[in-house]
């Protein structure tokens, strides 16, 4: 008798336990997703945690209006297949609102900005927990973040007075007012997840996979061609073979030049790449602490 | 070189990422790391990242940046792990962080934690997930303070490796008598602390040597290289794969038809037919599925969430617990811990905090703080309080009860956090020792009419002189009674025999008792009233007890027909260290076999008070092990009993 599982089951087996926790000590949980390939195996995970009941809580994408359409239609064809419930909160409404403000200059990105729509909206839900498909390995400030993620009444993370977690005992007590962000993927690596779409064969969007796409070359990072990146002086759009290995925002997410059009292909492609998936965003580049300081604020 | 193309910045060797089925092969390892500021920690870490190729090109430019913008000459890989703008400025490490990689054998958790005396909490909150820590050690400084530090939480913690690196070697020359100097006083320091797998590494971080290829430098080392022990390392044999314990988290009703109790098995494991009870009502039923969202799963196992149905309708909750019927948890609400202050707020005796334990939460009361243990000298002192990074044996007592194991025997069910019911932060990590015993519970005789531990007048217990530790360790294997109880003529002392021959055999020290000999002498002022067969008891347990004291494994085979006797012997040696045997052998067999003729004659009305014909025999519900001989032979059965000890952890 095999008396011990692999540590792609071990990590699948802790995701689920998490979730259940969450459904268990919360009163309105979100999933929030983005489209991306972390909060797609979230949303698998929920629906084996909870089989064969329905998933207890709806999905809640923030909308930053900076999309691929991909993205979108991959969003509606998956909640209707599941029965999920899913709200949406806009960036454009929070623009609209006087509530934020678009960065100046051409091509503004509005990841900065998806933190105040994504605050207002946890607090009209009356969201208690927040799951995020954050993995630790993604960046340094990330590899600090707790299971359950403690936000104060102002949604801000301090990550020098996190609670404490061990061993497998999740403490989501909280004031009025406050709520959590938790990390199902906490322990899951790039690689893990890719491993883990491909075993259980779970549905991504195409722009994972390599394709033809008119880009821009711009400050060493490839944007595709979309009415929210318009032309620098100097510049030109270029065909190429493309793909991308996370997805975000048209105005931020590099493409990597790719023939990878299998999962077996992307697996190789990651085993071998010498970058990190972050690396071909724009965002994280602002500061050595980057990171740390967006999520200070609030942000996902 | 080859390798340099073909291996991918995760560690894996594409041709293995591509094979599916390898990858699903991969056993995980998690391990925690502590060393002071200067003991090169971080170099260490981004040492094996960096040699495993985990390291992206990215990441490594955003170090060499920082590295010059600082003005220091060499790369400084620390900076790859200290997260926050806090620690790089600093230069310390402030919080437990979690780093990844993976090599073609394992995929490594690390919980990098800080080793700073103010940052105990942080070794403790790394250490409880980890199965193996590896302790730092500078080779110019030798064992400080705080190595002797990190192996305590390490042996507190109950992680069953310790890996000490001694590092910096390049500083003293590569010299072998430094390396021996610091594995003789740390073995030394180590075998108080009973930690069950020491092993010595002489490294360089900051030159690679013994890292992840052997040290040219030190050829008069012939162990592996720190990653090579890493990847090899035998994990999986402190999960506890005996003991079926489910704490169900969420009761699942998506129809009428349909109620099914999710859950992950914290130890043990289930198959659809077992036989289960729920605590705390007690009501039994059988498992009839194991739901998975792939279909029906043939056996959960330790480590496994799933979803249970049961044959019967019972009501079941969060926070209740599924076990086996002849394998309980302790049921109760007075436990005795060792906890570790993890706030500023300190804690006084009387002072009341949520506990949670599973999935189940509780009011609790810390009555008592039986002494403080300085994690230095491993003193121990009486105080009035306690407060961040102390560690402290308590007295707690509950508003109602939990269903738990030692922590020594079970990490699941063995621990808890304390929760400020004002502030919600996790106040401390406990371990449960076990249910609270005060001196006078021991020696009062208990109310209802159970066995008696007496105590002469004018004696004052001395402990022992050499423990059962140091004891143990000298025999290789645990002390313990295995009581095999059962009617006469069930086999028990034949089964308990050949047993003893299988231990004799591997080296174990034994000692048989059953009734011809203990009649014969000790007890030959006794007869078979009823009183006079519970003083029987009460004796064999007494003694049976001082030989376990002595180390070695007792074997005892009587009918020992009362719960409450059994209960007595049980309750003379720790949690752990009782087997009792139930040799469930039926009457019919026993009387047809009659080998002694006593049955003829209890039927005769010869013998009277004869178990099982006219005296009653109170069958076992808490044993640890059932064996019926009427088709088994002997050896098979004494077979199944050594596999329980081995599994009860009698020979470490």
């Amino acid at each position: 008798m095999k008396t011990w599982r692999s540590s792609l089951r071990q990590l699948e087996s802790e995701g689920i336990y998490i979730m259940r926790e969450v459904a268990a000590q919360f009163e309105r949980p979100v999933l929030l997703f983005s489209g991306g390939k972390d909060s797609i195996v979230m949303v698998h995970l929920a629906r084996k945690a909870f089989w064969p009941a329905p998933i207890p809580f709806p999905l809640l994408h923030i909308d930053t209006g900076h999309n691929f359409p991909e993205t979108l239609a991959f969003r509606d064809a998956l909640v209707e297949r599941i029965g999920a419930t899913l709200h949406v909160g806009s960036v454009q409404a929070s623009i609209d609102a006087g509530r934020a403000k678009e960065e100046p200059g051409p091509n503004p990105s509005r990841n900065r900005l998806q933190t105040v729509t994504l605050l207002d909206t946890l607090k009209e839900l009356n969201v208690d927990a927040a799951f995020g498909g954050g993995r630790r390995d993604e960046e340094k400030a990330r590899a600090k973040e707790r299971f359950f993620s403690h936000r104060d009444r102002f949604g801000q993370w301090d990550p020098k007075n996190q609670r404490p977690e061990l061993w497998n005992i999740f403490n989501g007590r909280k004031s009025l007012g406050e709520h959590f962000r938790v990390f199902p993927l906490s322990n899951w690596t790039e690689m893990d997840v890719w491993q883990y779409i491909a075993a259980e064969e779970i549905e991504i969007p195409d722009l994972y996979f390599s394709h033809r796409r008119e880009v821009v070359e711009r400050d060493g990072v490839l944007l595709a061609k979309s009415e929210y990146n318009t032309l620098l002086p100097g510049e030109a759009w270029v065909e190429k073979t493309i793909r991308f290995r996370t997805i975000g925002d048209a105005t931020c997410t590099g493409a990597t030049e790719s023939n990878a059009s299998s999962m077996d292909d992307i697996i190789v492609e990651v085993a071998a790449a010498r970058t990190t998936e972050r690396g071909g965003r724009h965002d994280d580049k602002h500061s050595e602490a980057a990171m740390e300081d967006r999520k200070k604020q609030g942000y996902f | 070189m080859a390798g340099e193309s073909s291996v991918g910045a995760a560690g894996i060797p594409a041709s293995v990422a591509r094979d599916a089925a390898q990858f699903h092969q991969m056993e995980m390892l998690r391990f925690t790391t502590a060393g002071s500021v200067d003991d090169g920690k971080s170099t260490l870490i981004g040492r094996l990242l960096y040699d495993t190729k985990s390291i992206f090109e990215d990441q490594m430019e955003q170090v060499e940046d920082a590295s010059r913008r600082r003005g220091d000459e060499t790369l400084d890989l620390a900076l790859l792990t200290d997260g926050l703008r806090a620690e790089r400025e600093q230069k310390i490490t402030i919080d437990v962080a979690y780093r990844y990689f993976a090599t073609p054998k394992r995929k490594f958790i690390i919980a990098d934690t800080p080793g700073h005396i103010q940052y105990t909490r942080n070794m403790v909150t790394g250490a409880s997930t980890a199965d193996l820590a590896i302790v730092l050690i500078d080779a110019r400084n030798g064992v400080l303070t705080q190595s002797k530090r990190h192996g305590f939480i390490a042996s507190l913690l109950q992680i069953p490796h310790v890996l000490v690196a001694v590092n910096k070697m390049d500083l003293v020359d590569w010299s072998e008598a430094a390396f021996n100097g610091i594995m003789a006083e740390y073995s030394g320091f180590a075998e108080k602390l009973g930690v069950d797998d020491l092993t010595f590494i002489p490294i360089s971080a900051l030159e690679g040597d013994n890292v992840v290829t052997p040290s040219e430098n030190m050829p008069w080392f012939d162990g592996a290289t720190l990653l090579h022990y890493l990847e090899h390392v035998h994990v999986r044999t402190h999960h506890n794969l005996v003991d079926f314990r489910f704490p169900v988290q969420y009761v699942l009703r998506p129809n009428q038809d349909f109620r099914g109790y999710a859950g992950r098995v914290a130890s043990g494991a289930v198959r659809p037919g077992d036989e289960i009870v729920v605590l705390p009502s007690g009501r039994r039923t059988k498992v009839k599925a194991v739901e998975t969202f792939e279909g029906l799963g043939e056996e959960a196992l330790s480590g496994d969430s799933v979803v249970l149905t049961t044959e019967d309708e019972v009501d079941i909750s969060r926070g209740d617990m599924l076990v086996r019927p002849l394998n309980l948890p302790t049921i109760g609400q007075e436990i005795d811990a060792t906890v570790c202050w993890m706030t500023d707020d300190e804690l006084r005796a009387g002072k009341e905090y949520w506990l949670r334990h599973s999935t189940r939460e509780v009011r609790a009361v810390v009555t008592e703080i039986v002494h403080q243990i300085d994690v230095d000298t491993l003193h121990r002192q009486e105080v009035d309080a306690i407060t961040l990074n102390d560690i402290a044996r308590v007295r707690l007592e509950l508003a109602s009860p939990i269903f738990y194991d030692r922590y020594e025997l079970n990490r699941e069910t063995g621990s808890f956090v304390l929760i400020d019911p004002h502030s919600h932060f996790t106040v401390a990590a406990g371990m449960i020792r076990g249910k609270t015993q005060d001196v006078a519970d021991v020696i009062m005789p208990p109310a209802d009419g159970g066995v008696e531990r007496g105590v002469s007048p004018n004696v004052v217990w001395e402990s022992w002189n050499i423990t059962l530790e140091e004891r143990e360790r000298r025999n290789g294997h645990r002390a313990a009674i295995v009581w095999f109880t059962g009617l006469s003529g069930s086999g028990k002392s034949t089964v308990g025999r050949a047993v003893e021959r299988m231990l004799f055999e591997r080296g174990c020290q034994t000692m048989f008792l059953d009734g011809d000999q203990v009649r014969h002498g000790i007890n030959g002022d006794l007869g078979f009233s009823a009183t006079d067969r519970t003083e029987n008891i009460r004796r064999i347990a007494e003694i049976s007890a001082l030989f376990a004291g002595q180390g070695s494994i007792v074997l005892c085979s009587f009918v020992s027909p009362y719960r409450k006797g059994r209960d007595f012997a049980r309750s003379l040696v720790p949690n752990g260290r009782f087997c009792e045997v139930w040799v469930s052998t039926p009457l019919e067999e026993c009387e047809r076999r009659d080998a002694k003729g006593l049955y003829q004659k209890a039927r005769d009305g010869i013998i009277k008070e004869f178990t099982g014909i006219s005296d009653p025999y109170e069958e076992p519900e808490n044993a640890e092990i059932a064996v019926d001989t009427t088709d088994l032979t002997a050896d098979e059965a004494a077979e199944r009993v050594i596999q329980r000890l081995e599994r009860q952890g009698i020979f470490g």
